[in-house]
């Protein structure tokens, strides 16, 4: 018998502004000791289905329909009598474990909580059962993190912790929404394969929730593709990748950048590069760095290095490709070779001048030049102003005395050219989709016709298939305008798409910097493979036998004994010393790596 | 737990026909007419408006009028006893204790406390605006400086030192405006000091900085927009604080002074004569109760017409 | 965090200080002093009495000497009752203020907090209603409406109710009767119901939302014990930082409370020194309570650092 069986389940929500039917009858079933994945994308209902099911859903949601538990009709169940199965026999791990964790108990109780509501043990026996859970997934020194608070805890921690509570009381089905997507890519490796582990030990049937292929691919065995409230399509998890047959799985599959497959067919690629062609940016040796008030009577402060040392160059129509996960300095490095944030030392000069030299007005000139596109949409635009007014600020604030008519044709302009109606110049931001508003941002950095344009992970909040139309837009307008890019994102098949040349940061500081190829097919920094190592790919055969390489811990950016993580032969073990920096060495003609210690 | 709308869906379904755009204001209009109470309380406020600045021509009678052949009389329609009352003429409201017509005294009560309420918040805004913003703005040390000072302030009974400059000068018209306005700005420069640094903080003003937009037009076309709606919604809620503070003032003796009247003085009279005349009290108390509620009905109704959080 | 409570505390003395200067030239820039009004004394007697209240030195040596006595307890005497010293009409006021106050605030804290909480557990229905009319009369209504109201009602008319005489004493302390206390506790109480009942419950209406309130009811935990062991500690969070603001309140509302029902405390002083430009009482009062206020505040930051274990001592 299925473990959890859904017939004709029906969700709708009534808002002040109208009724949503967020889903639309759908049946399925999990069965026994099987992994049963819902791919879809934002807005597809795939969450509120799950909600729904287990009685968690908003006031203002209605279901309909039958969910059975090994035969037994949840919907409508009666409060005390869902709490006997929720929590023990179906458990849940949602997205974001930071909020999702009670900030005011320590880990231990809330762990031990479900163990002695459902299962009546005593709190030694429950203490036990929970030390030994999280033996089962993996988080060494259980009694320490028992009693540490969940702020206390990094982001892949507390998720682990989240899946100690949601197994602890050896539940049938485990239903985890989105459970990696707010963590770092080397993180979601390390979960997925906790995640494997208990399908196999403890014979738990997981349903997961995800928008990501990869992860599906990852440890699923059938799947259930959702759009719109509705499936489109299902099967076993070869059939869905190999042969789909809807073409709505077919989108999915192929928006998808691959980490291992740089050029899609019917996608833009990046115009070829050549070397020889001058020189726009040099980055030389950049720091930034903020102190951090310490504890104390008198407040001491410890320097949070943010970036640590970064050196580069950019040519004419090159694109640079920065990655790494989060805290690598990343959006700092873009935001100081802007000057939106004081660095701290290095130089930056562009064209052949000192940035730090020219004076406010000079500056402010020079500003036509390169621009950002933020990660954001919503936030990106100002609510209040007409999306037209927001594509015409800088035109407003850099070409002094360009008269209105000249600047509703050039708003016009940009608009079709970002593929906008030009019509729509009046309209705001929040009537549009995060995808158009994307348009809107890229519009608005190109209408001074930039020679360089930083994307701060331009197309990280986007769906699957909205992130690969953008990126097609921005690889083919470079090709009709010619200008740099510097793409940042922590997503290392993106960045493949677009780079000529990637660079890999950790904790501000510089591990390899080579062109395209070489890294993703010669990578020698043990943090680049690593990172290239966890990046799933939508192939359930290729991905399942990837050789997985582990990573320590991320140390925190206050410990001076951070940046020699990889190199430990040459770490004086004093979190506060002096230490020393390793040097980036060219293993082969513009291949640098930094200094590390032999796998 | 809001459900997510599909809004490519919506967006494809704003088809070029309409080339204006539904701004927030028209959004936060459209929500703001749909809240019942706050719709009435605005219908109700603008009544009491009219009759307080149509006051003269509402009634034969002037408010210092004093006739003391019919003190205290109970209001024309609800005569109970004496003769003595028969003989006056349309006292809607009834009469005071030394005779004068309490329907105009509570229409010139409006006008007065209305009035300090506007002005006094008027004043609380200017200084707590400004304050605020240029704390918020610039940021740190000063920032924090600033706002020290406020916080040195907020933890004192404002009101005491109110009383003591009312004594002090001798309960000067003016200065009852000015130092009211004194009371509220501190909660005013916080709620606009809290707006701008965390609308300095946006990304929004990040593009317009590497837009190369001046910090005088960052002020100008970014923050000032943001900033209006709260401060908007916080003072509708002051101006009921204003006219609570102007009557408690009164009360205490402190505040309007004869021949001139507000509701705090009228409800103050109307106290102690509340058991053989309790009219006296009922309608002035009636008027500012009633008048309170509607502002504080729009201010909750702007909070969430502006701001529509999940319910 | 000891570093923490004693730069607040010693942050909190310029404050003081600030308010004490502040409160003493105001007083003595105001024309009229502690003898007009009065028959007209003989000047030399005029000159002695001033002598003794200091007032015939220069501004700023008052001001020094004020100072120099306050370090040592002493609050001058009162200019109006000249049997007395400020000290003493103080301790003669305090305990009544004090009970009146400290009663309030416990009622405030109960009678708000349940209504707050109940009110957001049954949002957008009857009881969140009716708990949030309460609380907008509560606001709008001034304590001088409601007092004579409800001294009306109780006190004049009386109210009897199965037999049960529940009519109560229109005035005066009879020493802090419970039947004297009953009618000010309520009055001076009502706004404090009103806003704490508001403030718990849009606080806790967001705690109910958030996430980890989700994960609570998905780990199968009864509704009794998902609110009382994740909600309300968050939820209720907010109340400790009203401390300060409340007692602020209770402190204005004392003005009327004790002069409507005539109760000897220290408000009563306050009102009846300024109108009588008894400088030393005035300046005393409101030391006092700018005092207890500071401090009610710095326990109160203390405590919000103590209860909420994200915040980072710095």
């Amino acid at each position: 018998m299925a473990v959890l069986t859904v017939k004709d389940l029906d969700v709708k929500f009534h808002t002040p502004d109208g009724d949503v039917h967020a889903v639309k009858t759908v049946g399925f079933d999990v069965r026994e000791g099987e992994c049963l994945g819902v791919v879809g994308e934002s807005g597809s209902g795939k969450s509120q289905m799950m909600l729904a099911a287990i009685g968690l859903l908003a006031r203002n949601g209605r279901t309909a329909g039958s969910v059975l538990y090994r035969g037994k009709e949840l919907v409508g169940l009666a409060q005390h009598k869902l709490n006997q199965v929720r929590g023990s026999k179906i458990t849940m791990i949602f997205q974001d474990p930071l909020t999702s964790l009670t900030p005011h108990m320590r880990v231990g109780d809330q762990i031990m909580e479900s163990l002695r509501t459902h299962q009546k043990m005593s709190r030694k026996e429950a203490y036990a059962q929970a030390l030994a859970t999280m033996e089962l997934v993996r988080i060494p020194e259980g009694a320490r993190r028992m009693r540490q608070y969940p702020h206390e805890l990094s982001g892949g921690m507390r998720q682990r912790v989240m899946i100690v509570m949601a197994t602890a009381c050896k539940p049938d089905l485990l239903i985890a929404d989105e459970p990696t997507t707010s963590l770092d890519v080397t993180v979601q490796a390390q979960i997925l394969e906790i995640m494997r582990e208990l399908k196999s030990k403890l014979g738990t049937s997981i349903l997961l929730i995800s928008h990501d292929m990869g992860v599906i691919a990852s440890i699923c065995d059938r799947v259930q593709v959702m759009r719109d409230g509705e499936f489109v399509e299902a099967g076993p998890i070869e059939d869905i990748f190999y042969r789909p047959k809807h073409p709505y799985t077919r989108m999915l599959l192929d928006a998808m950048p691959r980490i291992d497959r740089p050029k899609r067919p019917g996608h833009a690629v990046p115009a070829p590069m050549d070397r020889h062609r001058p020189v726009l940016l040099t980055v030389e040796n950049m720091k930034v760095h903020f102190p951090i008030r310490m504890g104390g009577f008198i407040p001491k402060y410890k320097p949070l290095r943010a970036v640590d040392g970064v050196s580069f160059t950019l040519h004419e129509g090159e694109t640079l490709g920065v990655v790494g996960e989060s805290g690598c300095g990343k959006s700092t490095l873009a935001r100081a070779i802007l000057k939106l944030v004081p660095k701290t030392a290095g130089t930056v000069v562009w064209c052949g001048r000192d940035l730090d030299r020219e004076s406010r007005e000079e500056l402010r000139a020079l500003r036509k030049e390169f621009q950002i596109i933020f990660q954001d949409p919503l936030a990106s635009l100002d609510p209040r102003m007409t999306i037209g007014e927001s594509i015409a600020e800088p035109l407003r604030s850099l070409e002094a005395g360009i008269d209105k008519t000249k600047i509703e044709a050039r708003v016009g302009e940009m608009l079709k050219k970002v593929g906008l109606d030009p019509a729509w110049i009046n309209r705001y931001p929040h009537e549009f989709s995060g995808g158009q508003n994307q348009r809107v941002g890229v519009a608005r950095a190109m209408i001074l016709k930039p020679k360089m344009i930083i994307c701060d992970e331009a197309v990280s909040a986007l769906d699957v298939s909205i992130q690969a139309q953008i990126v097609d837009l921005i690889l083919s307008l470079q090709k009709e305008f010619g200008m740099s890019l510097i793409f940042i994102s922590h997503d290392l098949s993106v960045v493949r798409q677009v780079s000529h040349r990637v660079m890999v940061l950790y904790l501000g500081r510089v591990m390899e910097l080579a062109d395209c190829d070489s890294i993703y097919q010669d990578a020698r920094h043990p943090y680049t493979k690593a990172l290239i190592a966890a990046v799933p790919i939508p192939d359930p055969k290729l991905e399942r036998a990837k050789p997985k390489i582990p990573l320590p811990e991320l140390p925190s950016p206050l410990d001076t004994r951070a940046g020699l993580t990889f190199l430990k032969s040459k770490q004086i073990d004093d979190p506060d010393a002096e230490q020393y920096v390793p040097q980036l060495i060219e293993v082969a003609p513009g291949h640098f790596v930094a200094e590390h210690d032999p796998v | 737990m809001t459900p997510i709308l599909p809004s490519e869906r919506a967006a494809l379904m704003n088809r070029a026909q309409n080339i204006k755009g539904r701004s927030l204001w028209t959004d936060a209009r459209r929500r703001l007419f749909r809240n019942r109470a706050a719709v009435v309380s605005l219908a109700v406020l603008g009544t009491i408006a009219l009759m307080a600045i149509f006051a003269p021509l509402l009634s034969p009678y002037t408010y210092e009028e004093a006739d003391f052949s019919l003190v205290s009389c109970a209001p024309d329609w609800w005569r109970m006893e004496t003769a003595r009352c028969q003989a006056g003429g349309a006292h809607w409201f009834g009469t005071d204790a030394v005779g004068r017509d309490l329907f105009v005294r509570t229409l010139f009560g409006a006008r007065v406390s209305l009035a300090v309420g506007l002005v006094a918040t008027g004043v609380s805004l200017l200084i707590g605006v400004t304050y605020g913003a240029t704390a918020g703005f610039i940021g740190g040390r000063i920032d924090e400086a600033m706002m020290r000072f406020v916080d040195v302030l907020y933890s004192l009974p404002f009101i005491f030192f109110v009383i003591i400059l009312m004594v002090v000068f001798n309960r000067n018209f003016i200065l009852l405006f000015v130092a009211i306005g004194a009371v509220e700005w501190l909660t005013m420069a916080r709620i606009v000091r809290g707006q701008t640094l965390s609308i300095k903080q946006k990304e929004f003003v990040e593009a317009a900085r590497a837009a190369g937009v001046s910090s005088f037009g960052i002020i100008r076309r970014h923050i000032v927009p943001n900033v209006v709606g709260p401060v908007v919604v916080y003072v509708t809620l002051t101006i009921p604080a204003v006219i609570l503070a102007e009557s408690f003032l009164s009360f205490l003796g402190l505040g309007i002074q004869e021949p001139m009247t507000s509701w705090g003085v009228l409800i103050s009279e109307g106290a102690t004569q509340m058991e053989n005349a309790p009219w006296i009290l009922a309608f002035p108390a009636l008027f500012m109760a009633v008048t309170l509620f509607c502002f504080n009905f729009i201010g909750d109704g702007l909070r969430d017409a502006l701001d529509p959080q999940d319910q | 965090m000891h570093f923490y409570a004693v730069r607040r505390i010693l942050g909190a003395i310029p404050t003081l200080f600030v308010i004490i200067t502040l409160a003493f030239f105001m007083m003595r820039i105001a024309p009229g002093g502690p003898f007009d009004g009065e028959r007209r004394l003989p000047p030399e007697i005029e000159r002695n009495i001033a002598a003794a209240y200091n007032l015939d030195r220069p501004l700023h040596e008052q001001y020094l000497i004020y100072l120099g006595n306050l370090l040592q307890g002493d609050l001058g005497p009162s200019f109006r009752n000249r049997d007395f010293t400020v000290s003493q009409l103080i301790a003669v006021g305090l305990p009544v203020s004090l009970r009146l106050g400290v009663s309030a605030i416990i009622l405030a804290l109960f009678l708000g907090t349940t209504l707050g909480v109940l009110a957001a557990l049954n949002q957008n229905r009857a009881a969140d209603y009716s708990v949030m009319t309460v609380a907008m009369i509560g606001i709008t209504i001034p304590s001088f409406v409601t007092a004579p109201l409800l001294t009306l009602i109780f006190g004049v008319y009386g109210v009897s109710i199965f037999g049960l005489d529940l009519s109560l004493p229109v005035g005066g302390w009879n020493g802090g009767a419970l039947r004297n206390m009953i009618l000010p506790v309520t009055v001076l109480a009502l706004p404090q119901v009103a806003i704490i009942a508001r403030l718990v419950r849009g606080s806790m209406i967001e705690v109910l939302h958030s996430n980890y309130v989700r994960t609570a009811r998905a780990k199968g935990l009864s509704s009794y014990r998902v609110v009382t062991r994740h909600a309300l500690r968050a939820g209720l969070l907010p109340l400790v930082s009203y401390i300060g603001p409340a007692a602020a309140g209770l402190a204005t509302g004392s003005l009327i409370v004790e002069q409507i029902f005539g109760l000897p405390g220290i408000g009563r002083y306050f009102v009846q020194g300024a109108l009588n430009r008894d400088y030393t009482l005035v300046l005393g009062v409101v030391i006092l309570y700018a005092t207890a206020i500071i401090t009610l505040n710095l326990v109160a930051d203390i405590l919000y650092r103590v209860l909420d274990p994200r915040v980072k001592y710095d």
